[in-house]
């Protein structure tokens, strides 16, 4: 099979933590669990202070319908509701459990059973389960798409193409087996016929471990597809492009072309939870960056703060500058690090200050390495300029809403201009001025 | 265990990571394919093409530096890229160019061509270029004292190549000395091979699109092709080769039509900037008053560069709908 490639650029790997075994991490005395987890509206907290909780139990919950129920990672004691500023800004509702370290598990916990569709989508909204790549959107949306009968494919994103984070990849070793029966399990409720596996060929033994247990069970729907070793392969349009040979415009849904593409960590989630029936209460992370003294993938509690996941991993080896939620390339940088973990997170990376300063702005050359590094084959040089002047009519020809912010562009400018943050903002001046 | 918090971290936006390819660096690159036809220069012409080149380099830096100083901007003399343009502005002129006249010519580049019109990034044409033009024409009869490459015979100056083919009056050289460098013309252009040599090294190091110098070269070669073949003037394939070898073509296609500020930056402006650049050349050759048309063709080519940009635009993305309600 010819495979047709998008632009893209070559960004070191530093995957130290690719041999490093998950450690599950001992439980905090306190976790702060947040109630906005996902996209969508955030959900209202179900306990009061004073209340006890056990590991699964429901403690948020909306009747809205794009999001999805909160659930204790943790037995003890309900201490407070807190407001607390998010890293994206906002104020965001924390409810602070002191633990008892027993984990005592909710009674209600059981394995969940579905006869068809409705009822797996269902189970899927009840786990609290949410798009565990990073956007964070609830899966039970996600895995019910309107057009049913034209959606044929599962395509699996385990590219991990952001540097340093390995989890995913650790999950592909160490998780196989939740991993295929969660495919199964979606493939066999939402009728699809074929299944991919994208990796990239960086993680070739993860890809020879799949294929094994995939002959060894004698599947032959699923199959594993190498991606190249380069950012950013992980995308979802670049994914359904490169494997289902399909060009997704920005604002489209993988389902208009026949595919669902879900995040590796989240399929094998369903594959767990169908086993054991507990909810997304815990998550595998990459913990790593110069400032950290012993990177590790561990298991966290939802709601550990950053510096206890950080001192379980030795502590800081020097004075952190720069705390980033997620990989280096799209993850979010924090101003403290006493913010609880959240569902979506796959690293915790943490840099002295030799990694952290913004390098200085200098003048465009106009090289056009941004423009031979955008996967979508736009202009950020251009896009700056009209952005420069708040020309919305411009910046909507240049097609800045196709931009993904996967920030390409920015990585490889030789004159350190933010172009992919720029392209941010541009889009804010399109959507402020109304131009379809 | 003690705890300490952290909470007036450093907050930017996304990436995090950026390459360490920076301008600083790609002008080093530059300057590093620039040192094999310094080299054969050194051999051709002596030792005074080390001196006219530290002349150029250390002008056009001093310009740089004194400009931001007096306009309280911020210092660009450490990106390198005024030390690319003086090497540049040495090898457009002949090696025995008195200093004085060059830095005039560094005076032009830097100050009048770049810092006027808002400094790097910013200028319209190629300084090196039009610090060369200016010269040509300010100072006609030094500009074109062509000093005798070591190889000639007893005289004191020489003929270019293409001044020979357009005056007549001595043989031109074979295509091999051209290809060597062992002919006279301006200090950095005579040697084809070590400028292919540089040309691609660019180009492996991903520092020039192959765009540029293809189109330009090749409209060259297959425009000389085609007129010798119609009018018998010489063997058609042996004038083709003595075009691309002549002259500021190599030098022009691969160090100069390449500048990334002053030539367009999508491949298809590439190639009808390279494809104009080869046009214009021939033209200006055959036809023209002067027996050398690179510098002017690379000229004209910056100038329409923002058009060909705009129509390339244009063409990618469908064109503006501006006038639908």
């Amino acid at each position: 099979m010819s495979q047709k490639h998008l632009h893209s650029i070559h960004v070191s790997h530093y995957k130290h933590t690719a041999g490093c075994a998950t450690e599950v991490m001992p439980v905090p005395d306190v976790v702060k669990i947040s109630m906005s987890q996902h996209i969508g509206a955030p959900c209202k907290p179900l306990v009061q202070k004073g209340d006890y909780v056990k590991v699964g139990q429901l403690i948020g919950d909306t009747d809205a319908f794009v999001s999805a129920p909160i659930h204790s990672s943790v037995s003890g004691t309900v201490t407070g509701i807190e407001e607390q500023r998010s890293a994206a800004g906002g104020m965001d509702t924390l409810v602070v459990i002191e633990t008892d370290k027993k984990q005592e598990v909710y009674e209600g916990i059981k394995v969940p059973e579905a006869k068809d569709l409705p009822e797996f989508i269902k189970a899927i909204r009840e786990s609290g389960l949410v798009g565990l790549g990073g956007a964070s959107f609830p899966t039970h949306i996600k895995f019910n798409p309107k057009n049913l009968d034209e959606v044929h494919t599962l395509i699996v994103n385990a590219a991990e193409c952001e540097p340093f984070i390995t989890s995913d990849h650790r999950l592909m070793l160490e998780d196989t087996e939740d991993l295929i029966s969660g495919c199964q399990l979606i493939m066999k409720y939402i009728g699809l016929d074929e299944g991919f596996i994208g990796i990239e060929e960086n993680k070739m033994d993860a890809i020879e471990h799949i294929n094994e247990v995939l002959a060894a069970k004698g599947i032959t729907n699923i199959k594993t597809f190498k991606l190249q070793a380069r950012y950013p392969k992980g995308a979802e349009r670049v994914l359904i492009y490169e494997i289902a040979g399909k060009t997704m415009n920005a604002g489209e849904l993988p389902a208009q072309h026949g595919v669902i593409l879900s995040n590796v960590t989240t399929i094998a989630f369903v594959g767990q939870y169908f086993r054991t029936g507990m909810p997304l209460v815990s998550k595998r992370m990459t913990v790593d960056g110069d400032a950290v003294a012993t990177p590790k993938n561990v298991i966290a509690p939802i709601g550990t703060m950053i510096n206890d996941v950080i001192g379980f991993c030795g502590g800081y080896k020097e004075e952190p500058r720069k705390i980033l939620m997620g990989g280096p390339m799209m993850g979010r940088a924090v101003f403290s690090d006493e913010m609880p973990i959240v569902k979506n997170n796959n690293a915790i990376l943490a840099f002295s200050k030799a990694q952290s300063m913004v390098k200085e702005e200098t003048a465009c050359i106009n090289c056009g390495r941004c423009h031979q590094a955008c996967p979508f084959g736009l202009i950020p040089t251009a896009l700056a300029d009209a952005y420069a002047k708040r020309d919305a009519q411009a910046l909507s020809d240049l097609k800045v809403m196709q931009c993904m912010e996967c920030g390409s562009c920015s990585y490889i400018c030789p004159a350190r201009r933010p172009l992919g943050f720029t392209n941010k903002l541009g889009k804010a001046v399109v959507k402020e001025a109304g131009i379809k | 265990m003690d705890k300490k918090t952290y909470s007036n971290l450093v907050v930017s936006s996304a990436p995090h990571l950026v390459t360490n390819m920076d301008t600083t660096r790609i002008m080093l690159m530059v300057l590093i394919g620039l040192a094999p036809s310094f080299l054969v220069s050194i051999y051709v012409f002596g030792m005074r093409v080390i001196a006219l080149t530290a002349v150029c380099i250390i002008a056009s830096m001093f310009f740089e530096w004194a400009w931001n100083k007096l306009m309280h901007k911020t210092q660009t003399v450490g990106d390198l890229s005024a030390a690319v343009t003086g090497t540049l502005i040495a090898f457009n002129v002949p090696s025995g160019l008195p200093f004085w006249i060059a830095i005039v010519g560094c005076f032009v580049a830097i100050i009048v061509v770049k810092q006027l019109y808002g400094g790097m990034g910013k200028n319209i044409v190629n300084p090196a270029i039009t610090a060369r033009i200016v010269l040509f024409i300010s100072f006609a009869t030094e500009m074109t004292t062509w000093p005798l490459p070591r190889m000639a015979a007893d005289a004191t100056s020489t003929a270019t190549p293409l001044g020979v083919l357009a005056e007549g009056g001595a043989e031109l050289p074979s295509n091999m000395q051209m290809f060597l460098g062992f002919i006279g013309g301006s200090m950095g252009e005579v040697s084809a091979i070590a400028l292919l040599i540089g040309g691609l090294f660019l180009i492996w190091k991903k520092i020039i699109s192959p765009i540029i110098p293809c189109c330009f070269i090749g409209t060259v070669f297959v425009f000389a092709l085609i007129y010798y073949g119609a009018t018998g003037e010489g063997e058609a394939l042996q004038m083709a080769i003595f075009h691309v070898l002549a002259g500021g073509v190599m030098l022009g296609a691969f160090f100069m039509a390449t500048d990334y500020v002053t030539s367009p930056l999508l491949p298809m402006g590439k190639v009808i900037f390279g494809i104009g650049c080869g046009l214009l050349t021939m033209i200006i050759r055959l036809w023209g008053q002067y027996p050398e048309g690179v510098s002017f063709s690379i000229l004209i080519m910056n100038c329409l560069t923002p058009l060909i940009e705009n129509f390339c635009q244009k063409r990618l993305y469908g064109g503006a709908k501006k006038n639908e309600k």
